[in-house]
């Protein structure tokens, strides 16, 4: 939660920073944005590489259960798909787009943003940011009305760290390593889904 | 990317303690310049409210999806070898 509140905090900052024009992005002579998403993903890539050795316990879960980062993905991208044909102006890749962050606000607002401008960048960033935040107060409803799957469902991308220790308290313990692998799968699909909608 | 898994698959098993704060760092500016351009322009501040409710909605929907899904799985999973059990 206090990742999510510094990471608003410096939205919030560039939007008074570029409101009253202190900074302009294009004085920079080159492309900032670009290189520091570029330098982004290669951090992203060295934390996956170095990650792949935590996916060894998988081995106990039920088989079964290892579907769910693909239902969660093709659950979102369906609840999407219907939204996004009650919003006219907004065609349906895109909200697809916004769908495909799964919570993972940063990564996916970053994207969308240099592929589909600052509009749609925003409402990826607010999207995403709400899923954590109902993931987070939601999880001990979801659980009541949809199972001990759902809060790890709902929390997409951040099954594995923000909303994590939610999870654990409300579906319980031995949904911790089930939550993780779906978090880190789940996590690893944002940057190709999110493209590929955007490329549509 | 390709560039960093393959990076972290040869470094795996050391301490990075530099990279997660390298990364919040990055994300912190990229997420401030998306604030830079938001902020100069007009059309983004005036619809910021529509922006926001639309944002909520693609949240809820996505939620909504994913736990309508997962409940068929953990019924699906729970079902183990129970024979015949219909719905």
């Amino acid at each position: 939660m206090k990742g999510s509140l510094i990471i608003v905090g410096f939205f919030i900052l560039g939007i008074i920073a570029g409101r009253f024009g202190w900074i302009n992005i294009d004085s920079f002579g080159f492309d900032i944005s670009f290189i520091a998403l570029a330098m982004l993903m290669l951090c992203v890539g060295i934390g996956v590489g170095n990650d792949l050795g935590a996916l060894r316990n998988l081995r106990n879960l039920d088989s079964r259960l290892l579907l769910l980062p693909l239902v969660t993905i093709a659950g979102t991208l369906a609840g999407c798909a219907i939204l996004a044909l009650f919003l006219p102006w907004r065609s349906i890749p895109d909200t697809l787009a916004v769908g495909s962050g799964f919570g993972y606000y940063s990564l996916s607002s970053i994207f969308i943003t240099q592929y589909k401008g600052p509009e749609l960048g925003t409402v990826a960033l607010l999207a995403n940011i709400s899923r954590e935040i109902i993931t987070l107060l939601g999880a001990p409803l979801l659980l009541r009305l949809t199972g001990p799957l759902s809060p790890i469902s709902a929390g997409g991308a951040t099954s594995m760290d923000t909303t994590l220790p939610i999870i654990s308290n409300v579906s319980g313990k031995e949904f911790v390593i089930l939550s993780i692998y779906h978090g880190f799968t789940v996590d690893f699909s944002v940057p190709f889904l999110v493209t590929f909608f955007c490329s549509l | 990317m390709a560039a960093g898994i393959t990076l972290g698959w040869l470094l795996r098993g050391k301490k990075l303690p530099f990279l997660g704060k390298l990364t919040n760092v990055l994300i912190w500016v990229l997420l401030f310049l998306l604030g830079v351009e938001v902020g100069g322009d007009d059309r983004i501040i005036n619809g910021i409210a529509t922006l926001g409710a639309e944002a909520a909605a693609v949240a809820v929907a996505g939620v909504a999806g994913s736990c309508l899904l997962a409940a068929a799985l953990w019924k699906w999973a729970s079902r183990r070898r129970k024979e015949g059990a219909g719905k």
